[in-house]
């Protein structure tokens, strides 16, 4: 069996490719596309943890998972509709641009 | 499994429930109702949710202490925070009833989201269990961000929803991997056992320090901790100032508290560790915070900035990890949830018809024309800066009391001396308006949910000041 | 313990291999004749009518988003089934409540428009909107 390091390597990988999307990003879909992907990072690790820790009756990583899918399907929902709702007000959705509250 | 051990102590999710029932009916009624005259009684329909799930918590208050599935907790202290949170959720929907229509019609959406939130509110201040208390996190959090941009029409209000998203999705997600992290290195997501597990030494350090560590960054974006305060302003900002009021209590009493059960359950082995971490945050939030305000000239930037002030003078209660830290905070975030609304409630009642903000010298000669709410605006200024006798003189001195008596001197003497700067900006305001004359008179707002809610923070600001010894004995009742 | 992987190695090279064949003979060997229609997209025996990379209404990303939503449910059905025979009766309590919130969802959408394509002006629409907040800030 491959071992566990390995599955949170690539869930390392993935969580630190999000998280350069995240900050390098301008245009908050890739930003929203980097967040997905951090979220993700962390299903493996829950899976992975589940899958190794021996417990067959205790499902928590699994469940863990599960909300993790749908909320972030929520949450891509909840943030592509306040995305539109800034791009009908300012033509853009670059995320520098959105400069209008600074103090 | 039978019935009976599904449903054993299914009253403990009794107020959650309720508030999702009435988020429903909010949303039925909105779409049942004939005309534009009976959506006036859907912020109604919504206090009554509210009252009955503080009704449904003060029931369960008589009862002992118990647990729903290992998942969700009604002991004294979560259902101090439910209580906190509900105030602070009634007061918002008091001030949304005449803001919202000059903003937006679609009132059914706003009020079912204002429940769904507060939902979200009390289940994370009483969740024990790794996934409902992200599950509770998501709830208040998605909602919250559509009520920060509901003034669709103000590219302000969209942009700092915006923001307000984009930040708030990206520290979920430190969370969640900090949290999968944490379950790896203990092998299970109830708190209480993930604390018995790494007190016996259990537990893989590669794994269980950085779990920690993205946790407190996820715990640090939603209380609005130094270094990761930067949405605080701007949304604090473009945000509806009753949506404001509302997250500036609610977000941070429900983090706040589940902050304090996954130090005080999960993790009291590591104290060591984690407080002297928290106790540099805690410097770094108070300093920045408060300096920052002092250079503020919006009113509601002043007070974001006031905010991220105030988490660090709560986040001093918790660095030694003792149970009277806990109290602390939580009387804190009670004093600061009457306090602080309040404040917003007269920002409202100076903002023009479609503005989002005032700024300060709106504010100047005010007690010329209005003498009363220039009268409940230095009372939550004074009780800000706390000054006695007020309800934030207290929360200070129990704060500071909690962090000497935990070893931390040090520390209180530097919340102290903070204190001692954000008066400076407190007080202004209060020169402003005793002092200034008026550049152009201003014709406050009024309605009477705002008027009522201003009367009421107003007192409860003067009466906690009054009568500590009232609140100390119920905190002292609230056990561990 | 790497050995295990053989066959998997095995596998892909022949996979690779029989693509590379499958695609490098005929453009050795076969005949070119050009036409319009050879280079066109392949739409599973549909003519294409328009240009792929063009700009979608709006209403798309909005049935797209209900639809991600409402689908994603799905995930927390799949283990109820599983397990209902041992849960009983409280779990199909449990699934019919989640359910009807889906329900009153729906039903929202639909009545506030969120699932018409159509161009017509709703209640709720920014034009109607303004009109109406100007009428209501004249009352106060």
């Amino acid at each position: 069996m491959v071992p566990l390091s390995w599955y949170l390597i690539l869930a390392a990988f993935l969580f630190t490719c999000g998280l350069f999307g995240a900050l390098a990003r301008r245009n908050a879909i890739a930003v929203l596309m980097g967040i997905e992907l951090m979220l993700n990072a962390a299903n493996i690790n829950l899976v992975a943890f589940w899958r190794y820790s021996g417990a067959v009756t205790d499902l928590a990583g699994q469940v863990f998972a599960l909300f993790i899918i749908a909320v972030a399907a929520a949450e891509a929902a909840v943030g592509l509709a306040l995305i539109i709702a800034v791009y009908r007000k300012r033509k853009t959705v670059n995320v520098e641009e959105l400069d209008l509250l600074a103090g | 499994m039978n019935i009976a051990a599904l449903t054993a102590n299914l009253h403990v999710i009794l107020p959650e429930m309720v508030l999702a029932a009435f988020a429903l009916l909010v949303i039925l009624a909105d779409m049942l109702r004939q005309d534009e005259e009976e959506s006036r009684l859907l912020p109604l329909l919504t206090l009554a949710g509210i009252l009955a799930a503080m009704a449904a918590t003060a029931w369960i208050w008589n009862r002992p202490v118990a647990s729903y599935q290992e998942g969700a907790i009604a002991d004294g202290f979560a259902l101090g925070a439910r209580t906190v949170i509900l105030v602070a959720a009634g007061l918002a929907t008091l001030l949304s009833m005449g803001y919202l229509p000059r903003i937006n019609r679609q009132m059914g959406e706003y009020y079912a989201l204002v429940l769904l939130a507060t939902l979200g509110m009390t289940m994370m201040a009483s969740a024990t269990d790794l996934i409902v208390l992200f599950l509770a996190l998501e709830i208040f959090s998605l909602a919250l961000y559509i009520l920060s941009g509901y003034y669709r029409k103000n590219p302000r209000s969209t942009e700092a929803s915006m923001k307000y998203f984009l930040l708030g999705a990206f520290a979920s997600s430190f969370f969640v991997y900090g949290a999968a992290l944490l379950y790896g290195a203990a092998g299970t997501t109830q708190l209480r056992e993930i604390g018995n597990l790494l007190a016996s030494d259990h537990g893989n350090p590669n794994l269980l320090w950085p779990g920690i560590a993205l946790l407190l960054v996820g715990f640090g974006f939603k209380v609005s901790l130094v270094p990761f305060h930067m949405w605080t302003p701007d949304v604090y900002q473009g945000a509806p100032t009753p949506v404001t009021a509302f997250m500036s209590a609610g977000t941070k009493t429900a983090a706040f508290a589940a902050f304090v059960r996954v130090l005080m359950e999960a993790l009291p082995a590591q104290q060591i560790q984690w407080g002297w971490a928290l106790a540099v945050l805690a410097v770094l939030t108070m300093t920045v915070g408060n300096l920052t305000a002092l250079r503020q000239l919006s009113l509601k930037r002043m007070l974001a900035y006031s905010s991220v002030a105030n988490a660090g003078y709560i986040l001093v209660a918790l660095v030694p990890g003792t149970a009277q830290g806990s109290k602390a905070a939580l009387f804190y975030l009670l004093t600061y949830a009457f306090m602080n609304v309040g404040a917003l409630a007269v920002v409202i009642t100076l903002e023009k018809i479609d503005e989002l903000d005032a700024l300060q010298n709106r504010a100047a000669g005010l007690a010329d024309r209005w003498p009363l709410l220039a009268l409940a605006m230095s009372i939550f200024m004074l009780s800000l800066s706390g000054i006695p006798p007020l309800a934030g003189f207290f929360g200070k001195f129990f704060v500071f009391q909690a962090a000497v008596e935990g070893g931390w001197t040090w520390l209180a003497v530097v919340g102290v001396l903070n204190s001692a700067i954000s008066a400076y900006y407190y007080l202004r305001v209060m020169v402003a308006m005793y002092f200034h004359e008026a550049e152009e008179p201003v014709q406050p707002r009024r309605w009477g949910g705002l008027s009522l809610s201003l009367a009421l923070t107003a007192l409860a600001t003067v009466i906690i000041g009054l009568y500590p010894s009232l609140w100390t004995g119920f905190l002292s009742g609230l056990g561990g | 313990m790497a050995i295990d992987y053989l066959p998997l190695l095995i596998l892909i090279i022949l996979a690779m291999g029989f693509a590379a064949i499958a695609m490098g003979l005929p453009a050795v060997l076969g005949p070119k004749l050009p036409n319009k229609q050879k280079y066109e997209p392949y739409e599973s025996g549909i003519i294409p009518f328009a240009d792929a990379r063009r700009r979608f209404p709006v209403q798309y990303y909005l049935v797209a988003m209900l639809f991600v939503v409402f689908d994603i449910e799905v995930i927390f059905l799949y283990p109820w089934a599983v397990i209902l025979n041992r849960l009983g009766l409280f779990a199909l309590v449990e699934m019919a409540i989640f359910l009807l919130i889906l329900l009153v969802g729906y039903v929202y959408c639909w009545k506030r428009g969120a699932l018409d394509w159509g161009g017509q002006v709703r209640p709720g629409d920014d034009v109607v909107e303004s009109q109406v907040v100007e009428s209501q800030v004249e009352e106060e």
